[in-house]
């Protein structure tokens, strides 16, 4: 005797529409809970008792945390968020758990300390962070490039970015930047030959995607204020030979200052203003750069990150 | 010697989780089974058989006395070579097929590789099973796991085996198959003692029967011996078909068959009966004491004591 | 004597992969080739440390899972199913089974485990494109992960002589769990004073000592393991498994067969 045809059908039917009906009351939890989950985190147990309750797999776990904190920085990132309460937490986490990720740590020194919409705007907490890296991994001297790094760029105390890459450069195997720019920040400290000093060396000592963009786009900013600059002072230089301003580059050009038309690393060329100043096509696509806007620029939200080589 | 030994062996044990009860599950038993004899272990259900057999097979441990097999006390491993067990509703491994499994058997029973396969075609052959050698103990029939439970009993060429209910739940064929085994088995020499609630087997095959109830042995003997040191009755058959009336006041079930009447009385009666035929000049063809069977003995043994207990209890 | 354990311990293996434990390296195989494309596009930097993490994090898992599922029936079924009947009226004594179980077991585990070492070094090697020296560490970590599999294994067995499978998986997944805390414990104990100290600390030494047998992360992070790190690790389980087996074997030995 087969199974009745009646209930099949019934049974069949009524499996589709819990199906369905499953499928879309979930999309509204996921609305509903879009902001439990933020505070979810916060209500995470200390990462000492993470640790405890991950019985000994700390290292998957730690991997994973480490996911969420990129995925949550990037995403926000995206947005142009002005704020990032929960990077600091999650790179805690995700430190405590396995303490010698160190690119958790660079992520922490480049996005952790650097000014909103680029960062959580925290360099005093990302300053904890790396010196705990640091009490962890005394011998990694990238940790403490790290640090100096945040001194330097973040809180503009070159003193104490000179003893953190002078006591860095003391580990073995340290790379011989340190050195160097411990040995330079007395004089250069504040000038653009050290900022793109160090850019290039996160640019070349880290890769993570996120940091190495981030430091390609600063180092193009560097480029394009270098080059905003020298072509200002080329142009003052004809203005005091000439009497007036050029009319435009092939004026420069005509008096030999110029070799040909400037063009900036986008591959559009610069440029000149009637009233002398020198500005890049589109200022939007440039994020970061200090020299070469129009008067009353304002940055957009989301800064451009370039992608990084 | 004796095949088996037993001496005071008893079991009790606690039940109950919150008031604890002693419960004997055999009380002191004392008994002998001679070799190469088949011997019935009798009882309903519940009365010590199973228990006894797992203490002789050392899968219990008695509360007290002791038991020897072959000469050995029970805890000594080497008697084990000497024995078979078929226990009670069998179940194996149903991963394995039945030749593996008759295979694994013989490697713990020590069976030289060399001889193992042999030995277990042949036993697979003895017990009807060779077309399903290779098939997955999980795919068998009842039956055919009890065939398949004799032959891991006698695989290795026991002297003595052990059968706790061996036909429960076969059909008749296959009884009558089981029978034959055991009688083969005693022809070989070897000795059987196998426990059952089903008389006619008992009947059928064992030189010596001992009768278990709550765990206390009611009896042991010939059954012939248990049967006939008991009341009988007889059997008169005598021609004619004339019933004197004598007859039916001494309680005579009177039959008539053909030209003949047959009745059967009480053997107290016998002479009385005589008497009254003798009177009406009736001829007399046999007088033939008509046995107890073995199922009134069982029940008059089992049946007393139960009314006895309940009203002790 | 060591015929009949063997026996009983390729019987044990027969089970096991009759009842096709061995599927579960399937859905292992599935994970780690998922995670090793993955992890190219999710963790890009730290693809070894990520898949070392995950595979040997899911073979222990894993293996723990099949010797708690496996051991606490390996006594309790037979009794359960009698054929535990027709197995002791042979020459075999009750140790032997219980040692016979034990090896059945663990050889399966141990296989088990090959298996999934070539699948984490399949995808170490998609990701990484070349071995190191330093994978060999990770072979370091997967015998740690074996004796951890031989201590559970002993305990499963253990509790499956004498109670039932329910319980016994949860006795077994308990002590599992604290002996991951077991350096803490010992921490703990050292704090405390009085009779909590004596329990403490009872309990401390008592537990499976699966922290120290835990290097999966230091693994990941292309560290060495000390020599004497492995010789005492590998005492210790020897040690622990022989406590475990004994238990088992005295509470077998004495068991009334119902």
């Amino acid at each position: 005797m087969k199974p009745s045809r009646t209930i099949t059908i019934f049974a069949g039917l009524l499996l589709a529409g819990c199906l369905l009906a499953s499928i879309l009351l979930q999309r509204r939890l996921d609305q509903e809970r879009s902001q439990a989950t933020l505070e979810e985190i916060l209500y995470v147990p200390s990462p000492k008792v993470l640790k405890r309750l991950s019985l000994g797999y700390d290292g998957l776990l730690a991997d994973i945390y480490w996911t969420r904190a990129v995925q949550y920085f990037g995403g926000k990132h995206h947005q142009g968020a002005q704020e990032y309460k929960l990077l600091a937490p999650l790179l805690e986490i995700t430190t405590e758990l396995d303490p010698q990720l160190m690119v958790a740590y660079e992520f922490g020194a480049n996005f952790l300390s650097a000014k909103p919409p680029n960062g959580a705007g925290d360099p005093q907490r990302a300053v904890e962070l790396v010196e705990y890296g640091i009490r962890q991994n005394p011998n990694e001297w990238r940790l403490y490039y790290n640090l100096g790094f945040i001194y330097y760029m973040e809180l503009h105390d070159y003193a104490g970015a000179a003893d953190a890459f002078a006591r860095g450069s003391k580990v073995p195997k340290a790379h011989p930047w340190l050195r160097i720019m411990a040995a330079q920040m007395a004089q250069h400290a504040g000038d653009a030959k050290m900022a793109r000093m160090m850019w290039t060396a996160t640019y070349e000592s880290s890769t993570d995607p996120s940091i190495r963009a981030n430091a390609a786009t600063h180092l193009r900013a560097l480029q394009v204020d270098e080059e905003v600059s020298a072509l200002e002072s080329i142009v003052a230089q004809y203005r005091q030979k000439a009497g007036h301003l050029p009319g435009g580059f092939p004026d420069l050009i005509a008096a030999g200052l110029l070799r040909g038309v400037p063009i900036d690393p986008l591959g559009h060329p610069y440029k000149l203003t009637p009233d002398g100043r020198v500005e890049v096509q589109s200022p939007d696509d440039l994020a970061f750069i200090t020299k070469g806007t129009p008067p009353g620029y304002v940055p957009p939200k989301v800064p451009k990150f370039l992608p990084s080589d | 010697m004796s095949a088996i030994e037993i001496q005071g062996l008893e079991k009790t044990y606690t039940v109950g989780f919150w008031r604890k009860r002693q419960k004997r599950a055999l009380k002191p038993l004392h008994l002998a089974v001679e070799r190469g004899e088949i011997f019935g272990f009798l009882g309903p259900n519940g009365a010590g058989k199973t228990t006894t057999l797992k203490l002789l097979m050392g899968l219990m441990y008695p509360t007290t006395g002791s038991a020897r097999i072959l000469g050995k006390e029970i805890s000594d491993p080497r008697i084990k070579a000497q024995i078979g067990f078929l226990p009670e509703q069998p179940y194996f491994y149903d991963y394995l097929t039945a030749r593996e499994l008759l295979q694994y058997y013989g490697q713990l029973s020590g069976i030289p590789a060399r001889d193992r396969n042999r030995k277990v075609t042949e036993m697979l052959e003895r017990v009807g099973l060779r077309d399903s050698a290779g098939v997955q103990l999980r795919k068998f029939s009842k039956g055919m796991l009890q065939r398949v439970g004799l032959a891991q009993a006698i695989l290795h060429d026991p002297q003595i085996v052990f059968f706790d209910e061996p036909m429960s739940g076969l059909d008749p064929m296959g009884r009558r198959e089981v029978r034959d085994l055991m009688e083969q088995l005693k022809q070989e020499g070897k000795t059987v003692f196998f426990s059952t609630h089903i008389l006619s087997d008992a009947e059928a095959l064992c030189d010596r029967v001992a009768i278990i109830h709550m765990g206390e042995l009611r009896g042991v003997g010939a059954i012939a011996e248990l049967t006939a040191g008991v009341h009988g009755r007889v059997e008169l058959v005598w021609q004619g078909t004339a019933v004197p009336a004598g007859l039916r006041a001494l309680g005579a079930e009177c039959h008539i068959t053909g030209e003949n009447v047959r009745a059967v009385l009480a053997e107290t009666s016998q002479d009385a009966a005589l008497d009254a035929l003798r009177k009406e000049r009736l001829r007399l063809i046999s007088v033939t004491p008509v046995r107890m069977s073995l199922e009134d003995y069982f029940v008059q043994q089992t049946g007393s004591s139960q009314a006895a207990t309940r009203g002790a209890s | 004597m060591s015929g009949r354990i063997v026996h009983i311990a390729s019987n044990t293996f027969r089970e096991a992969v009759r009842d096709r434990v061995l599927y579960n390296l399937v859905a292992f195989a599935l994970l780690m080739s998922g995670a090793a494309v993955l992890v190219g596009q999710i963790s890009i930097g730290i693809e070894r440390l990520v898949v070392i993490n995950l595979g040997l994090t899911a073979v222990s898992l894993f293996g723990i899972v099949i010797a708690i599922f496996i051991g606490i029936g390996l006594v309790s079924k037979e009794i359960e199913k009698r054929t535990l009947y027709t197995v002791l009226s042979r020459p075999v004594r009750r140790w032997e089974f219980i040692v016979g179980k034990f090896c059945g077991l663990a050889g399966t585990l141990v296989v088990n485990t090959f298996f999934m070492a070539i699948g984490v070094f399949g995808a170490l090697l998609y990701v990484s494109h070349h071995f190191q020296r330093a994978d060999g560490w990770v072979l370091v970590a997967l015998y740690f992960i074996i004796l951890q599999f031989l201590i559970i294994t002993a305990l499963a067995l253990l509790f499956s002589s004498f109670s039932s499978p329910l319980l016994a998986a949860v006795f077994a997944f308990s002590l599992f769990i604290i002996g991951s805390f077991a350096e803490d414990l010992r921490g703990f104990a050292s704090m405390t004073s009085g009779v909590s100290r004596w329990l403490a600390f009872g309990a401390a030494y008592l537990v499976p000592n699966f922290s120290a047998l835990n290097v999966i992360s230091s693994v990941a992070h292309a560290q060495p393991v000390s020599a004497q790190l492995i010789a005492t690790n590998t005492g210790y389980a020897l040690v622990y498994v022989g406590m475990a087996l004994c238990g088992a074997v005295l509470i077998f030995e004495r068991r009334n067969l119902k």
